[in-house]
């Protein structure tokens, strides 16, 4: 038997370039706005801007950290709202694209009211949510998995659908269960697509559970921001605070799902990921 | 019927996709251990001749019998492979060559035991624990060989098993074969439409027409195993080339 190569070192050329290229492409965003936010104080400095119509950068940070003892519980729960929604959502949606794609009647029949369903102004629903749900956490959590159902049904529906088929007449050939073609096949092809879906529910997520704060409720980002709104005077610092605060988180909770996913498919090349 | 036991075993065999005959009324033996190359043009109709004795697909008319006694669930009775290596990206090298035990219930542990003699056996022992994209296409489909014969169904069929390579690639994969079916000794259905590969493979070399495919000539091989590449330049080996292609034009021009 001729002798082969060792296969080639795991991503062994990968790091360098790839961070080089990670930071290729965070640093021009970043510098942009860091120039933004210095032209923005420069300006409500230099003309003197009511600062209760626009503040500066630095009042925003310093205004909202000294609310900072009202701010944290108010992270918490909003994000306690997005997080079971969001849970909720990838549980009822998951099991639901297998069925769907599983069985040609449920297909036929659930799939295109999921996609109708699109029509439907979510955020009009939120006074419903209240009437059946009450003023507690659980009227958040619906109006957010609401939101958030849509693309991870759709990407996990489309991400099943994408298995090989050649692969999957191979692994008939070889006899395996419909439990087993889920499982092998099925299940890992979808993932890119389920988690592309689940990143674009985590963008909604504390958006739309700020919008049913505000329908009605006593804690969270959405109070905590409409109080300053009607502080006397007005604490628009505050304001422009929460809404930095709800960026931040989203932008937290996004990496921390691109992180999931690429501890879900370690046999993908870094950097392809 | 008196005569030696077949491994395989297809009579009358037709079949059609929407109106459109793609076989027509075949008729084919394997004996045990032998292998049969089967050639034609493109598209005759090779593959749909497959499918059904896969069991992915039903014939309109024909049966197929293995080891003598007709089969109607034939899901599992060969071990087929396809045209793409059609290796699982999420599953190592090993687990890719143990998938077909871990389908029969094996535990994923049992099925890499028996994984991995054969992978060294076979000259790919340090790529074990790789992942499929760190392979080269002939790499890859060298484990797919592996996949196929490690759960042993006698009967094994290669579906244009090349076809994708380079000529490079190709002739040192079919000489890396060779070893692998010496060493395994299956009954093999090889669909091919390479003549060099058919005649240096096969024991007996049957030519299809084309579309709809029908049995043209029958060209044995009588030729020792394990062949090696200096066999390839060789007069019997020329000539019987020639055989075969000879039959091909032949079958081309019938009406």
């Amino acid at each position: 038997m001729r002798t082969l190569a060792p296969p080639p070192p795991a991503f062994a050329a990968a790091p360098a370039a790839g961070r080089r290229g990670r930071l290729g492409r965070v640093w021009p965003p970043v510098a942009l706005l860091a120039l933004l936010v210095v032209a923005w104080e420069a300006v409500t400095a230099g003309l003197r801007i009511d600062p209760t119509v626009l503040p500066g950068p630095v009042l925003v940070v310093t205004g909202t950290w000294s609310e900072r003892a009202e701010l944290l519980p108010a992270m918490g729960t909003t994000s306690l709202e997005a997080l079971l929604g969001l849970a909720l959502a990838a549980v009822v949606a998951l099991p639901l694209a297998v069925s769907i794609d599983a069985w040609r009647g449920v297909r036929s029949s659930v799939y295109p009211l999921i996609v109708a369903s699109q029509t439907l102004p979510i955020i009009v629903l939120a006074p419903l949510v209240v009437i059946w749900f009450g003023f507690g956490l659980w009227p958040k959590v619906a109006l957010v998995a609401l939101f958030s159902f849509f693309p991870i049904a759709v990407g996990a529906v489309q991400g099943l659908g994408s298995a090989d088929r050649d692969v999957l007449d191979l692994l008939r050939t070889m006899r395996a269960s419909r439990w087993q073609l889920l499982t092998k096949v099925k299940l890992p092809s979808a993932l890119p697509q389920v988690f592309t879906g689940l990143k674009i529910s985590v963008t909604y997520a504390f958006t739309s559970a700020i919008v049913a704060e505000w329908v009605g409720a006593t804690s969270g980002l959405g109070p905590f921001m409409t109080a300053a709104a009607q502080d006397a005077p007005r604490r628009t610092d505050v304001v422009l605070g929460g809404t930095v605060v709800t960026a931040l988180l989203t932008v937290a909770l996004f990496a921390v799902v691109a992180a999931l996913q690429r501890a879900a498919m370690p046999w993908r090349p870094r950097s392809r990921a | 019927m008196t005569g030696p036991r077949l491994a395989l075993e297809v009579r009358g065999l037709s079949k059609s996709y929407d109106d459109l005959l793609a076989v027509a009324d075949v008729d084919l033996t394997v004996a045990p251990g032998e292998l049969v190359a089967v050639i034609g043009p493109s598209g005759c109709g090779k593959s749909t001749l497959f499918d059904v004795v896969a069991g992915l697909a039903d014939p309109d008319a024909g049966e197929v019998r293995f080891d003598g006694v007709a089969a109607h669930d034939r899901l599992g009775a060969s071990a087929y492979m396809p045209q793409r290596d059609a290796l699982l990206p999420w599953r190592r090298v090993e687990d890719n060559v143990g998938l077909p035990l871990e389908l029969q219930g094996h535990r994923r542990a049992d099925a890499r035991a028996r994984a991995r003699p054969l992978l060294e056996r076979f000259g790919l022992g340090d790529f074990a624990r790789s992942w499929p994209w760190q392979l080269s296409g002939g790499m890859r489909h060298r484990v797919a060989f592996l996949r196929t014969v490690v759960a042993g169904p006698g009967l094994v069929l290669l579906d244009e098993p090349f076809g994708d390579l380079d000529g490079i690639t190709r002739s040192d994969l079919q000489e890396w074969l060779g070893d692998l079916l010496v060493e395994f000794g299956p009954t093999v259905l090889l669909v091919t439409h390479d003549i060099a590969e058919a005649v240096f493979l096969a024991d007996r070399v049957v030519v299809l027409t084309p579309r709809p495919a029908r049995v043209a000539a029958e060209v044995p091989v009588d030729l020792p195993h394990p062949r090696h590449a200096a066999l390839r330049e060789t007069p019997e080996v020329v000539a019987l080339e020639r055989r075969v292609r000879d039959a091909l034009r032949a079958s081309a021009w019938t009406p």
